[in-house]
């Protein structure tokens, strides 16, 4: 195994009544190689084989793409390093002595379940209202290349589409605001010729049920492009912008 | 006593069957629909294809996964692409060109009408997913773009980026919203299915835990969808997520669904190699990158044994000490052979000590050839004249990073060494399962009512998968096949009614699931899950993985069953039942592997023959050409194994059935 040592404190919550509380963990025999979500791994397995109640945490890829960890370490959503997920973050970012902060996502729109897993169904939720392109299954539409797409739009599209919904966008922003999320999807299908019929609705509808779930309000701090594990941009959150208010203009 | 499994492979000739079996088959009018409910298990590209295409026709649906948000299904982390036969190249693919591949690939253990039909609708695939707004590649022109993926000698794939299955699952995923939003899909999320509920013989709903609360639930309907995946995780260490599970189909088999091919099990040849005994999961490295990467290990055992000590780098190698070990030994494929063939070849010069990390169980797949090349001809498009050296390194840096650029940050952020300036090193990894629920043609298990889709069912890779072909066979299941077939299942229930979930079949089943959590948290052991779980994966990687032989096969038998018995008497599960408790789901969902891979040992020692992903050492060839390739038996065992619980995995009943080939010749899968 490896050689250093580390304290963690980890926030414990026991469901989304209990007030919670930081609770301090030595971990030894850490090596630079393992992952974050590994060196808690091997913690509980500790735990376990003590008979305490090991901690609970969100993973399930384990290479960055299922949006599903979502660790606040140190201050930060998904630790130090950028463009990474906290499962993609390695031990080798840390020092022998160290101590870390472990909490979960904080806002109120994503209630705790336990410990550091968090209810983030509100995201789901602004999808369903409006994050589509109403397309039913068909096996009769239109070659897909009927409809060229200039490449510098595919390409910008994509980089909107590659979000994974993990929410540290929401848990870095100051105000709690899912707009970098709500405009990643907008954008994705704005830039797109498929998406353009339904635009207006989409960008009303989606707004909508965003303040409905209670995330803040955007003031532009600019936090969440810098921890987005993703690297989505701010000008998402701009053009997001522009098809808000000409929605919220041409509205009948 | 033996069922005769009846696949229901429509008559006519191949490119005809699926268009009249479509033609003839019953349908469920729009207003009856509203009154039949089907339960989805699992939201990946089959589960969430199928869920919103069904709720799209108007039946009343029901949509179950164990992540935090259908969203999440493990299709998100599928990389390199989806194949589709629409000749954009114009290189000569076509719909019979890839059912042709796809049965070869497969190494002719595959269903020919089912690979015909998984041909001819990959195309509307494509054509499906623009429309919904995937933001596939796309040429200067804004055509689609097209890459090569191993085993087939045409560019027929299609991409974003190495993200592909994010794309195309959050397609699926937004056409599933969409339903959701109508009140059309009624969404279960963080609910593990634990039962399959069988009333009067037919599939009548499910029982099913919420992991917050605990719960046990009761869902009846009139059909139930399992779109639950593969079971690669029964080796612990592989590409799958963490919750990748068997327990879905496992439960189906125990209630009737006979299993199969549970052997056939891809290891996939470029993942990032094992670092220590922390590792809970292996991170592949797509298969795109063979069109440009390539693999190789030193010539000299010397070399190879310099770089193990950290005394050499692979960039100390002269090209002439090289060993291009795919290239040579098949020519005419070169480093796009299919995964099986270099899966076995990359074990073949580790285990001959020609590995190249401390483990010894790696070889490099390297770019400097391509970053060279990309390089030259970027700096011709741009013109530029008496370019140095470093130019074109960092003109052909920039295109292989466009190309590929997040899997060359993944794999540093993971080894700590950066694959532009080093060869990544690379080793075979569990990847995804060929076996699974028994089908037919209709997407049936042997259980009325219940259907398996995607990689949960056995039925359209035969003994090894190509790459790019997963993703197609999930969205061809959920899109464009199940809304025909089960309609033809559900066009007696439109009397039914409403299932009952107060029937004592459904009281039993609870019970029974009850009864297995309690023993969990209850028992008195003193290790915890993963302790059996890495033990079991161990097993199955040493004796039921890249190369298997009866011996060996005979030994995991009696180490498995030990392990199991182990494992039920000294497990300790903390916590209660009445709340989160993910040691709890992890205790069921190993107790499920433990079955399954006896189970699987045993289907891999009744297979007297190499095929695919199977390959004993017993059977392959001994000398010529071919020396060490695998060994097929078509006189023997050109069948579907189907096994049928009998209420111990050893003890399986074998059913068979016959594949006949009537399209494709047999013949020795060369890719020499």
């Amino acid at each position: 195994m490896g050689n250093m040592k580390l304290t963690l404190k980890v926030w414990r919550q026991n469901g989304p009544n209990d007030n919670g509380k930081i609770v301090d963990y030595p971990v030894n025999d850490v090596s630079e190689d393992m992952s974050f979500l590994e060196m808690l791994d091997v913690l509980n397995d500790d735990l376990v084989r003590k008979g305490d109640d090991p901690i609970a945490f969100d993973h399930d890829c384990r290479e960055g793409i299922c949006g599903m960890c979502s660790l606040f370490i140190n201050g930060e959503a998904h630790g130090p390093g950028r463009g990474i997920t906290t499962c993609q973050l390695h031990m080798r970012k840390f020092k022998d002595g160290d101590t870390i902060y472990v909490e979960p996502w904080r806002s109120a729109a994503f209630p705790v379940i336990k410990d550091l897993a968090t209810n983030r169904g509100a995201f789901d939720r602004i999808q369903a209202a409006g994050g589509f392109v109403s397309v039913n299954t068909s096996g009769n539409l239109v070659d897909g290349n009927a409809v060229p797409i200039p490449k510098d739009d595919a390409d910008k599209a994509f980089d909107a589409a590659t979000c994974i919904g993990c929410g540290a966008c929401v848990a870095t922003c100051p105000n709690g605001s899912a707009m970098l999320f709500t405009a990643a999807k907008v954008s994705q299908l704005s830039l797109l010729p498929q998406g353009h019929p339904e635009a207006k609705r989409r960008a009303l509808a989606m707004v909508e049920q965003m303040d409905k779930e209670g995330f803040g309000n955007c003031s532009n701090t600019g936090a969440c492009e810098i921890e987005c594990p993703k690297g989505i941009s701010l000008e998402h959150i701009a053009r997001l912008n522009r098809e808000y208010l000409v929605a919220t203009v041409t509205k009948e | 006593m033996s069922v005769k499994l009846d696949s229901k492979i429509p008559p006519g000739p191949i490119d005809k069957k699926w268009t009249d079996h479509k033609g003839h088959i019953r349908i469920v009018n729009p207003a009856n629909k509203r009154r039949i409910d089907v339960i989805v298990v699992g939201t990946g590209l089959a589960g969430g294809a199928a869920a919103a295409s069904l709720a799209e026709q108007g039946y009343s649906v029901k949509a179950f996964c164990f992540q935090d948000s259908a969203r999440r299904a493990h299709s998100i982390a599928a990389q390199g692409g989806i194949n589709a036969a629409k000749n954009y190249m114009n290189d000569g693919d076509s719909t019979y060109r890839l059912f042709y591949d796809t049965v070869k690939g497969g190494d002719y253990r595959a269903r020919e009408a089912n690979v015909y039909r998984l041909a001819e609708v990959s195309a509307n695939i494509i054509d499906q997913c623009v429309a919904q707004g995937v933001p596939f590649a796309r040429d200067y022109g804004g055509l689609l773009d097209n890459r090569s993926f191993g085993g087939v000698q045409v560019s027929r794939t299609f991409y974003a980026r190495g993200q592909t299955g994010q794309q195309l699952l959050l397609g699926a995923y937004s056409a599933l919203m969409r339903q959701v939003g109508k009140g059309s899909v009624q969404m279960f999320d963080r609910h593990e299915m634990l039962d399959v509920v069988i009333v009067d013989g037919k599939a009548r709903g499910i029982i099913a835990r919420n992991l917050i609360t605990g719960e046990i639930e009761r869902h009846g309907a009139h059909a139930v969808l399992l779109c639950t995946g593969g079971y690669g995780n029964v080796f612990f260490l592989s590409t799958n997520a963490m919750g990748s599970n068997v327990t879905a189909a496992w439960k189906a088999h125990k209630r009737g669904a006979y299993f199969g091919n549970p052997c056939y099990t891809q290891i996939h040849p470029t993942c990032i190699p094992v670092s220590g005994t922390h590792q809970s999961k292996l991170t592949l490295m797509s298969e795109s990158l063979r069109n440009d990467g390539r693999i190789w290990v030193p010539a000299k055992l010397e070399d190879a044994k310099a770089i193990r000590e950290g005394k050499k780098k692979g960039s100390d190698i002269a090209e002439a000490d090289r060993d291009y070990y795919l290239e040579r030994r098949y020519p005419a494929f070169g480093n796009l052979v299919p995964r099986d063939v270099a899966s076995r070849a990359a074990k073949e010069r580790c285990d001959a000590g020609f590995g190249v990390n401390k483990t010894g169980e790696a070889v490099y797949l390297d770019f400097s050839a391509a970053i060279e090349r990309y390089g030259k001809l970027e700096a011709n498009v741009k013109k530029l004249e008496n370019v140095t050296k470093e130019k074109i390194t960092e003109l052909g840096r920039a295109v292989v990073s466009e190309k590929y650029g997040n899997l060359f940050d993944m794999y540093e952020n993971i080894v700590g060494e950066n694959p532009y300036d080093h060869a990544m090193k690379i080793y075979p990894a569990v990847h995804y399962t060929m076996g699974g629920l028994w089908v037919d043609y209709n997407l049936q298990t042997t259980v009325p009512g219940l259907f398996a889709l995607g990689e949960a069912n056995f039925s359209d890779h035969g003994a090894n998968r190509l790459g790019a072909s997963a993703l197609m066979q999930g969205l061809a299941d959920g899109y464009f096949v199940i809304p025909y077939t089960v309609g033809d299942y559900l066009a007696d229930d439109i009397r039914t009614g409403p299932i009952d979930t107060k029937r004592p079949e459904f009281d039993a089943a609870e019970k029974e699931q009850k009864d297995r959590i309690n023993h969990f948290l209850n028992n008195k052991g003193t290790k915890p899950v993963d302790d059996f779980h890495r033990r079991l994966g161990k097993v199955m990687w040493d004796k039921c993985g890249m190369a298997r032989n009866a011996e060996g096969l005979k030994e995991a038998i009696t180490e498995i069953r030990q392990i199991r018995e182990e494992f039920y008497r000294d497990v300790r599960v903390p916590g209660s039942g009445n709340a989160f408790n993910q040691e709890l789901e992890k205790a069921g969902r190993v107790a499920d592997f433990l079955e399954l891979g006896e189970l699987m040992c045993v289907d891999a020692l009744n297979r007297n023959e190499s095929c695919g992903g199977h390959f004993r050492e017993e059977y392959q060839e001994m000398d010529g050409p071919q020396k060490g390739e695998a060994k097929r038996d078509d006189d023997n065992y050109a069948y579907v194994a189907a096994w049928e619980w009998t209420g111990d995995a050893g003890k399986a009943n074998l059913h068979k059935e016959a594949l006949t080939f009537e399209e494709v010749k047999l013949t020795q899968r060369s890719y020499k």
